[in-house]
């Protein structure tokens, strides 16, 4: 398809496809898995009051578990989008600049120190040690003149999340609780329940909602600095805004799902080759895509060993790899 | 009394000073242009009116203000800055990066009012870029792709237009081409035009006023006649330059230069000299 023609198909068909292809994830995901499972128990399941075990599993583990494969592959895509567009850097990702690491290292101290913290506390814990874990890393990208070059906020990156890694086991070790934060970490959707769903949910809705708000004024700021001032923008306060929902949405996926890289780097590259580089598109779709990568990532790490579970973290890291060397070959035009 | 004038500025990244207590006006419906040297503070002085990097201290003021005081959005619908060779537009079609012009005037998820296609059509227009509209900037030649980032300055309806080095990586056609472009806005629309310039024939040719900086500060302002002289680019560049005329415009232009071999050169052989000196 040529540039012309891939221009020529209007956003509203394109966002109504990812919606088809997502909608079709979730109804596959629901139904493929290690017990056995029709499309008339998913049906009964939504629909009806029934009793019996196979409704009660649906409900009570694939449902809840599903739903939140939709909203940590949402949220992660958009933070990966936000964070290439403000920085610039086309190998940006929670998961490369030290969110994900942050939350990990806040997650393991919490159960430590707290060790009868609810579910509420450790998920404000990830937000401020993902919030930490990105300032240590844009204060070294930033601390020598010239900035932010992505080559240095990546090794800057990598340094800093391989230090809060070792904090994280550190202290797991320490207090003999490695077991406990790798279920955590690695666990990916394993065990979520309605009630994590209900603290976590709303949190990615508002930092989606907010990213969709700000979405025109991440287009400019992806232009250049120079350019947002000159438009009139207030890009200090853009870029302050934009900062919290990255935390919000990766340190809300971390508390829910634990390490999960390569969905924001991804989803948001592959979103550009669909629908360009205006982030008034590329915010909905790479929701939308994220969703629907997640659910795909998942219902394979339920399916292909089944009973057994394939971690999901595994089997996106296997799907990314490729990818991210790709992206580095590629010289990160974008 | 015009518009845009600084008093005192001092501008630095952190020790270094670049500009140091720098007075200037800038004249009404005019073209001026900044010249000088590499690093000697023209696109800084640029990026401090256009409030893209803070001074340290003193003002610069338009319409009675202190621009830093002014809300920027308000300040975007009189003043658009077209910084040194933009970053690639990533993708953007030509009509979209020129409507991105629009946002000072825009609210909320900013859709574009019949007004604002207008102006970007009418921006198109002059900039000769309509027939771009759908296609990606990137796919663009130098030229256009500059003229295609002229239209979006434009699409923000100011009186004031400042670019930093306009015609950088373009070639000689393409370059007259933006020149007389912007030259037309100044006459059609008497839009007040500031630029930095390499070329300084080009500079004499095209302004009205014309200022020569030299580490950060002014060492002449005035029109081409004033500043086109062999003494003040002796000041800035350390050339002797050879001064005539443009047969066709009238204008001081220079012919030919060579670099200036005098005290500047003496003093500093001196130093490694008397350090040899010393060994021995």
């Amino acid at each position: 398809m040529t540039k012309e023609e891939q221009a020529s198909i209007p956003f509203i068909v394109k966002i109504a496809t990812s919606l088809v292809v997502f909608v079709t994830m979730f109804i596959v995901a629901c139904v493929l898995g290690a017990a056995d499972t029709s499309l008339k128990d998913v049906w009964q399941a939504i629909t009806l009051d029934a009793k019996t075990d196979t409704v009660l599993m649906l409900r009570e583990i694939r449902f809840p578990r599903e739903t939140g494969a939709v909203f940590v592959g949402a949220a992660l895509a958009v933070a990966g989008a936000i964070m290439q567009g403000l920085t610039r850097n086309p190998l940006a990702d929670p998961g490369l600049l030290g969110l994900t690491a942050g939350a990990n290292a806040a997650l393991a101290i919490t159960l430590a120190f707290l060790p009868n913290a609810n579910y509420f506390t450790i998920t404000i814990a990830c937000f401020i040690g993902a919030a930490i874990g990105t300032l240590m890393v844009f204060g070294i990208g930033a601390a020598k003149k010239g900035g932010f070059s992505p080559l240095r906020i990546v090794l800057a990156g990598a340094a800093v999340s391989a230090f809060l890694y070792a904090i994280a086991d550190g202290v797991g070790l320490y207090f003999k609780l490695s077991k406990n934060v790798s279920m955590w970490t690695a666990g990916g959707l394993i065990g979520t329940s309605w009630p994590q769903l209900q603290i976590i949910v709303p949190l990615i809705v508002i930092g989606i909602l907010l990213a969709l708000i700000l979405s025109r004024q991440l287009t400019i700021l992806s232009l250049s600095e120079e350019v947002a001032v000159g438009l009139g923008q207030n890009t200090a306060r853009i870029k302050g805004i934009l900062f919290i929902v990255i935390v919000l949405l990766a340190g809300a996926s971390v508390a829910l799902v634990g390490n999960m890289a390569f969905i924001g780097l991804m989803v948001p590259h592959i979103v550009r080759a669909m629908v360009g580089t205006d982030y008034r598109f590329i915010i909905p779709m790479s929701a939308m895509t994220g969703a629907s990568f997640m659910l795909l990532a998942d219902t394979l790490g339920r399916t292909i060993h089944s009973p057994y579970e394939t971690p999901v973290a595994a089997i996106v890291a296997v799907m990314g790899l490729p990818f991210f060397l790709f992206i580095v070959r590629k010289g990160g035009s974008f | 009394m015009v518009r845009l004038y600084t008093k005192g500025l001092h501008i630095g990244y952190g020790e270094r000073l670049i500009v140091k207590n720098l007075n200037v006006e800038i004249p009404d419906r005019k073209i001026t242009t900044i010249i000088g040297a590499n690093g000697s503070g023209k696109s800084t002085l640029l990026k401090a009116i256009t409030r893209i990097v803070p001074q340290q201290s003193g003002t610069v003021v338009l319409d009675g203000k202190d621009i830093l005081k002014e809300n920027t959005k308000i300040l975007a619908q009189k003043m658009a800055i077209l910084p040194q060779t933009p970053e690639s537009a990533s993708g953007l079609t030509v009509g979209e990066l020129v409507s991105y012009g629009r946002f000072p005037y825009q609210k909320g998820l900013g859709r574009l009012t019949k007004k604002d296609i207008e102006v970007i059509d009418w921006a198109l227009e002059v900039t000769g870029t309509s027939d771009f509209k759908y296609r990606s900037v990137d796919s663009l030649s130098g030229g256009q792709r500059q003229r295609g980032w002229i239209a979006m300055a434009l699409a923000q309806e100011t009186e004031i237009i400042f670019l930093d080095e306009p015609t950088t990586y373009l070639d000689m056609a393409h370059q007259l081409e933006v020149l007389e472009l912007l030259q037309k806005l100044n006459i059609e629309q008497e839009r007040t035009i500031v630029m930095v310039l390499h070329d300084l024939n080009q500079a004499a040719r095209f302004a009205d006023y014309m200022i020569a900086l030299k580490d950060g500060q002014i060492v002449k302002a005035g029109d081409c006649e004033e500043v086109m002289t062999h003494d003040v680019l002796r000041k800035v560049f350390q050339i002797d330059a050879h001064i005539g005329r443009d047969p066709r415009t009238n204008k001081p232009m220079c012919i030919t230069y060579n670099l200036l071999k005098g005290d500047n050169q003496n003093e500093k052989m001196a130093i490694p000299l008397s350090s040899i000196g010393a060994y021995r």
